[in-house]
């Protein structure tokens, strides 16, 4: 008897598998969402793709297990290889792909400058609100009251909306959804990596740490996903962001899309000034 | 021949250029800016391309990235962005990346002295980095060494998929000589696979670097900077992997040396005394050398172009008739270390230290210390 084979399967290099993450983790919904746009954009292999990523769980999405060209570079510095990766080679489409702490804590300068820049980059962080790889540390997103390793009487410091904060910035594309929209988070990936192509994109996942959020809660990945997906509310505009979240909510949706010209563009654009001036 | 009044900061810039430097990535750092400068005025018409980072973690990481994307690429800094960079750095070793960073020293530590002129990042360019590891340092001496040594650095990062650090100083920097360009500067670009199979992270030779696969042909490269196989697969418990990894990337360089090692020697053969000296110190030192000779002192002078990898056999050779020994340095005793392990037992060696506020040491200074009196 024959089986089918997952659809992922294609993208991946199977000599690799099984994955490395924890049974349950959400990592595989993350993925299984990015594949499934790409295989309904027709995207048959990856040789046009560079996928970038620093330390951590998520980080290990790309490297190795994806079966595209792919740098698994140092903690926090993925958005700065990823930035050099696409002015060398603007042809390329580049995908970062990291956790809350690699992106917005160690990381958190290259973010805000690509995103300043409109960087022609896809950036996905993956919100698991801990430090996961090094056993459950205090991130800069985990919710006030949670207990980490780092914060064993329940975290003090308010965590970060990172997605609110990009918004105001030149990214072209903001969007948050929890591992419990599958197809919204679905069709967030087919929006960025076809009608948004150009430009900062970014996709937040809320996919809580299996072991160290989940586990600790006393819940199972499937009361967790019930639970996100009571907790989730999809705004049609930003100005319903703060409400949702007054009220204990998680705002999720695409909370910003535009087509401006990204970073390539308009430094194209400043070269054939340069060009005009020299030869003058 | 086509002959330029540059500073040693242009003169760098002149170089990349000539070398096919089509990336820069920089953050704004006296007294290395001018380099910056020169290079923001030229990559965007001449098709390359530019960008002014968020700090030297990004300015590094971006210069890893663009080589691994197929450019010759380059950052320059001072040394509390060098001390940023030593990050980077250490991924680029352990990736292989080609790439060249030039640090014009100043004075620190910290913030220190920033328009005055150091050799304090000696040490700090061999043994910045975590972990065992070594890459070539050429520290020139002029605006002409600094032209040539750049190029020569592009040419050893592509050969030996290393990043080179050009280890310059503010008098370099922007002291202003005439320098000769040259008119046309081949650089081998790196090999590629043959095909998927050749492994672009081992090679049975440590001596011959890997070939490298570009982003975006269709190898599927894997790059990683933790301890990985031959194709490039994470490995993060075996003894054997980690091993073999560093011991070649070590061997890359140290077996090299004699390809690498660039020095110059002047005065006696049988020298009684000698001067050991890199970089913007040299000048002085070579007017010391003919003050001692003057004298009827039987001296000479051995200047370290490559300062590392090392070659231990000839700077022994080279110190195997002095007595004594002197090192200048801007600093307060870092390449003396080498000359105390390379020297004769009974040699006398003696240190010239000295440094901030701009003040050069004074070949006056280094006759004195050779002729009796120590710092």
């Amino acid at each position: 008897m024959s089986v089918a084979k997952h659809f992922s399967r294609k993208y991946l290099r199977e000599e690799v598998l099984p994955t490395p993450f924890c049974p349950g983790c959400f990592n595989g919904v993350v993925m299984n969402a990015m594949f499934k746009a790409m295989e309904e954009l027709g995207i048959e292999d990856l040789r046009n793709f560079v996928f970038v990523s620093g330390i951590g769980c998520s980080s290990w999405i790309p490297n190795p297990l994806i079966r595209a060209d792919s740098l698994h570079t140092l903690h926090g510095r993925a958005v700065a290889v990823a930035t050099g990766v696409k002015l060398a080679n603007p042809r390329l489409n580049v995908v970062v792909i990291g956790g809350d702490g690699d992106l917005v804590a160690i990381g958190g300068n290259h973010l805000l400058h690509a995103a300043r820049r409109n960087m022609d980059l896809l950036v996905v962080m993956v919100n698991n609100m801990v430090y996961a790889m090094t056993r459950g540390q205090l991130a800069p997103t985990t919710p006030l009251g949670f207990r980490t390793a780092t914060t064993p009487y329940g975290n003090f410091e308010p965590p970060i909306n990172v997605a609110k904060l990009l918004i105001n910035t030149n990214a072209n594309y903001v969007a948050r959804w929890c591992v419990s929209n599958f197809h919204k988070l679905k069709q967030s990936f087919k929006e960025a990596l076809s009608e948004v192509s150009k430009g900062f994109r970014f996709i937040e996942v809320v996919a809580p740490c299996i072991t160290y959020v989940v586990r600790y809660e006393g819940k199972t990945p499937g009361q967790k996903i019930k639970e996100l997906r009571e907790a989730c509310v999809e705004v049609k505009s930003i100005s319903e962001i703060d409400d949702v979240e007054r009220r204990g909510k998680i705002a999720v949706g695409v909370f910003k899309k535009e087509l401006k010209p990204g970073y390539v563009e308009l430094y194209e654009s400043y070269a054939s000034r340069a060009r005009e001036a020299s030869q003058k | 021949m086509v002959r330029a009044l540059l500073s040693g900061n242009e003169a760098v810039a002149e170089g990349a250029l000539a070398a096919g430097c089509n990336f820069f990535a920089g953050y704004p750092i006296t007294p290395s800016s001018e380099i910056m400068h020169y290079m923001a005025r030229e990559l965007p018409k001449r098709g390359g391309s530019f960008i002014q980072a968020e700090d030297e973690l990004a300015a590094i990481n971006m210069v890893i990235g663009a080589s691994w994307a197929g450019a010759r690429a380059m950052t320059a800094t001072s040394g509390p962005g060098f001390s940023l960079m030593q990050e980077g750095l250490g991924y680029a070793i352990m990736t292989e990346t080609p790439l060249v960073i030039v640090n014009v020293m100043r004075a620190g530590p910290a913030t220190g002295q920033a328009t005055k002129a150091a050799q304090g990042d000696l040490m700090q360019a061999r043994w910045g980095r975590h972990g065992d590891q070594m890459i070539p340092v050429l520290a020139p001496s002029s605006p002409q060494e600094a032209y040539d040594l750049t190029i020569e650095a592009f040419a050893i990062a592509e050969e030996l998929r290393t990043p080179v650090v050009v280890l310059s100083d503010e008098f370099i920097a922007h002291g202003r000589e005439v320098v000769e360009l040259r008119e046309k500067v081949e650089i081998p670009s790196r090999r590629k696979p043959r095909d998927p199979s050749e492994p672009p992270f081992g090679s049975p030779d440590p001596r011959i670097a890997p070939p490298m696969p570009p982003l975006g042909e269709g190898y599927y490269v894997i790059v990683t900077g933790s301890t990985h196989n031959e194709y490039g697969y994470r490995d993060v418990h075996s003894f054997e992997t980690h091993f073999r990894l560093v011991k070649r990337l070590v061997d890359k360089i140290r077996l090299n040396v004699d390809k690498l090692f660039r020095y110059e020697v002047l005065g006696d053969d049988d020298a009684e005394v000698a001067i050991v000296c890199f970089g913007s110190v040299s000048r002085s030192a070579k007017q010391a050398l003919r003050m001692l000779r003057s004298r009827g002192v039987r001296a000479k002078l051995l200047r370290l172009v490559t300062l590392w990898p090392m070659n231990d056999e000839v700077v022994r050779r080279e110190l195997r008739s002095a007595k004594t020994i002197v090192v200048p340095e801007m600093n307060l005793g870092q390449l003396i270390y080498d000359v105390q392990r390379l020297a004769r037992e009974d040699s006398r060696i003696v240190a010239v230290n000295k440094v901030g506020g701009g003040i050069p040491i004074y070949p006056s200074e280094i006759v004195e210390a050779a002729l009796g009196g120590s710092r």
